[in-house]
């Protein structure tokens, strides 16, 4: 028993070592001042250097409108899938997967001349970029909601409500939301993750998300890009945490599958 | 009155509430080339609970969701308390279901599983409370109320769900095999606490089950399906003492298979004539369908002349009661009951006389 406890141990410190040596070397670099002096300037500039806090919100937002796109498009679609018509699942989840296998910049092509309608539509500003993200997370969130569908036996749950006197809409929020929770926070959590570091599509398309915004930065003043890419690691990292402490409070249906996805 | 159940006060100290009656009206359903229902009619009385027994496969469920709503139906009507509910969809029927699968809601406990219908029905919380709370008493789970699903047992739970379907005051109570995934002993109890509890509500019931000892032992009435149709709608005796079809024989009770001849209302036998049932073959060369406890089997004396000659193969003690096979001499192999007072006389290889009961037989066409 000692030494299997020992070796789970190493194995831990070493790629704890190897995936925190990066960030401390970002954090060491970001903090290096004038000879060998340190300073927290680049960290400070994070929060005046009016470009960066623009790409900053505007990729909180990016992300906060993809959840909610992706979720209310996903959660009734599939709810409704597996509930009404089960021989219509497969063809449902070839779709929602189909952008896995496409590149971003494919994608990108592809939607350039769309945008050019949706720029004309609905203004250019950067948050039109939602309906590309929704898009890009649809095969993660798919996952992540399809596990969660699989923890529970919806279609009996379905019936019993429905039998005393739910509606599809109660049946919906009261039922099936609360019982897949665990899988409709995965999607979300990768779907911000997803957002947060994407840099591609925004870049092909002139937005400026954080990425696109770190990106130019680098050029320019690498310490505070370096800082600003730390500080949204640790951002996503607190936001996986804030949410794993929400996450499954009976059952972790659905959390487990999106990891190894 | 029949939605009213706020001012319905205690479900459980009041008098039983008249149940309502229940016609279905020649059912049918396929899927694809499976035909689950097959002009299926059954009318259910007031207060009664009938019982659908088949084999699996022979549209039971599909019958009982029709009821509840949960199932489409390409043609046939349903008609609950008189009037037509065909067209209304599940979630206003005012059912009361228990499914076979574990059913309960898992984000809820006990308590709010059972006060969820009443919460729909936008019954004040301290009432639901209070009804549930009842509700749980009734089926003995009182404290176990604050409880989730994945805290109860299989037995638990069903109970839970029994109140909660209770709590709606349902107009029809639906149960689905909400026994099968028990084991035996909590099956045998819980049977008769349901029968308990549906006796004391008075709610027009519908049970489904394909296990013959569970429709006899809880059913006013039992409906023996088979291919999507009704064979046979009686009470339990007379199920078993008059089956109409050679299915309800065979699948009701064991049945052995006897040759005979028939005519005049009656059939030789063993020696012995033997009254027929109504839907008999009445004359020719028969099978004749026999209950092992009509058989009387006894050690080969010479008195016994008249009956058939055979040999024990084996005895299988069951308590009171005993199985007897027997190989007669013309090679039938039958099965018979004795009392365990007398099988001490029938080992195997011991030669034996074989007669029959003149209690009336189901004769059908055919030789055994
Ligand atoms: N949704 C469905 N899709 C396709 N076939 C179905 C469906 N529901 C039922 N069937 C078929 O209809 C027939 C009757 O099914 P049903 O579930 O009513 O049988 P049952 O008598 O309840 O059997 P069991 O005792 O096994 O539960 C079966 O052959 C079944 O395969
Ligand atoms: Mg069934």
């Amino acid at each position: 028993m000692r030494a299997r406890a020992a070796i789970r141990w190493s194995i831990l410190v070493v790629v704890g070592i190897y995936l925190l040596l990066p960030i401390l070397a970002m954090v060491e670099f970001s903090t290096r001042g004038a000879g060998s002096s340190r300073t927290l300037a680049a960290w400070r500039a994070i929060g005046t250097d009016a470009d960066l806090v623009s790409a900053i919100t505007v990729s909180v937002e990016l992300a906060l409108l993809t959840v909610a796109g992706t979720l209310l498009l996903l959660v009734p679609t599939m709810t409704w899938v597996q509930l009404r018509v089960p021989r219509m699942r497969r063809l449902v989840e070839f779709i929602c997967l189909l952008p896995l296998t496409i590149p971003a910049i494919v994608i990108v092509v592809g939607i350039a001349p769309i945008y050019a309608w949706v720029n004309y539509l609905l203004g250019d500003s950067p948050l039109t970029l939602t309906f590309v993200y929704i898009v890009l997370v649809l095969p993660y969130a798919y996952r992540a909601i399809a596990a969660g569908l699989s923890g529970v036996d919806i279609v009996t749950l379905a019936e019993a409500a429905r039998s005393l006197g739910a509606s599809w809409r109660q049946v919906l929020l009261r039922i099936v939301i609360p019982n897949i929770r665990g899988g409709i926070i995965s999607a979300a959590v990768i779907s911000v993750a997803l957002v947060l570091g994407e840099f591609t599509i925004a870049s092909l398309l002139n937005f400026n998300t954080l990425q696109v915004v770190i990106n130019l930065l680098g050029k320019r003043d690498a310490a505070v890009s370096v800082a600003v890419s730390v500080a949204a690691l640790v951002f996503a990292f607190l936001l996986l945490l804030v949410l794993a402490q929400v996450a499954p409070r009976r059952r972790g249906a659905g959390m487990a599958e999106v990891e190894d996805a | 009155m029949p939605d009213d159940v706020t001012g319905a006060g205690t479900l459980v100290e009041a008098p039983a509430r008249p149940g309502v009656a229940v016609r279905l009206v020649e059912l049918r359903r396929s899927f694809g080339p499976v035909v689950a229902l097959d002009g299926l009619s059954l009318e259910i009385v007031p207060g009664e609970l009938v019982a659908l027994l088949g084999p699996s496969g022979c549209g039971k469920t599909t019958a009982l969701r029709a009821l509840a709503g949960l199932q489409e139906l390409d043609s046939g009507q349903v008609f609950v308390d008189g009037r037509d509910i065909t067209r209304v969809s599940a979630h206003r029927r005012g059912m009361g279901m228990v499914f076979q699968a574990y059913s309960l809601f898992p984000n809820m406990t006990a308590r709010e599983n059972v006060a969820y219908g009443l919460r729909l029905r936008r019954v004040p919380a301290a009432q639901r409370r209070k009804r549930a709370g009842e509700l749980l008493d009734l089926v003995g789970l009182a404290s176990h109320a604050g409880h989730y699903p994945d805290q109860l047992s299989g037995g638990q739970q069903q109970r839970v769900a029994l109140a909660r379907a209770l709590a709606i005051q349902p107009k029809v109570l639906l149960l689905d095999e909400p026994l099968s995934a028990l084991d035996a002993k909590v099956r045998a109890q819980l049977r008769d606490e349901i029968r308990a509890v549906q006796r004391e509500v008075g709610t027009t019931t519908l049970f489904v089950t394909h296990d013959q000892e569970e429709a006899l032992a809880m059913a006013d009435r039992v409906g023996v399906m088979s291919a999507g149709r009704l064979q046979q709608i009686a009470s339990p005796v007379e199920l078993y003492e008059r089956p109409r079809t050679a299915f309800v024989a065979e699948f009701v009770g064991l049945t052995n298979r006897l040759a005979g001849t028939a005519g005049g209302g009656s059939v030789q036998l063993l020696g012995a004539r033997v009254p027929l049932l109504p839907g008999s073959v009445e004359s020719g060369p028969v099978t004749v369908l026999v209950r092992p406890e009509s058989l009387l089997v006894t050690p080969a004396e010479p008195d016994a002349a008249e009956r058939a000659a055979g040999r024990v193969l084996a005895a299988t003690f069951l308590g009171a009661l005993c199985r007897v096979r027997v190989r007669l001499d013309d090679g039938t192999v039958l099965l018979a009951q004795v009392s365990s007072v007398d099988v001490t006389q029938l080992a195997p290889g011991t030669p034996v006389r074989v007669g029959v009961r003149p209690a009336p037989v189901l004769a059908i066409a055919g030789s055994a």
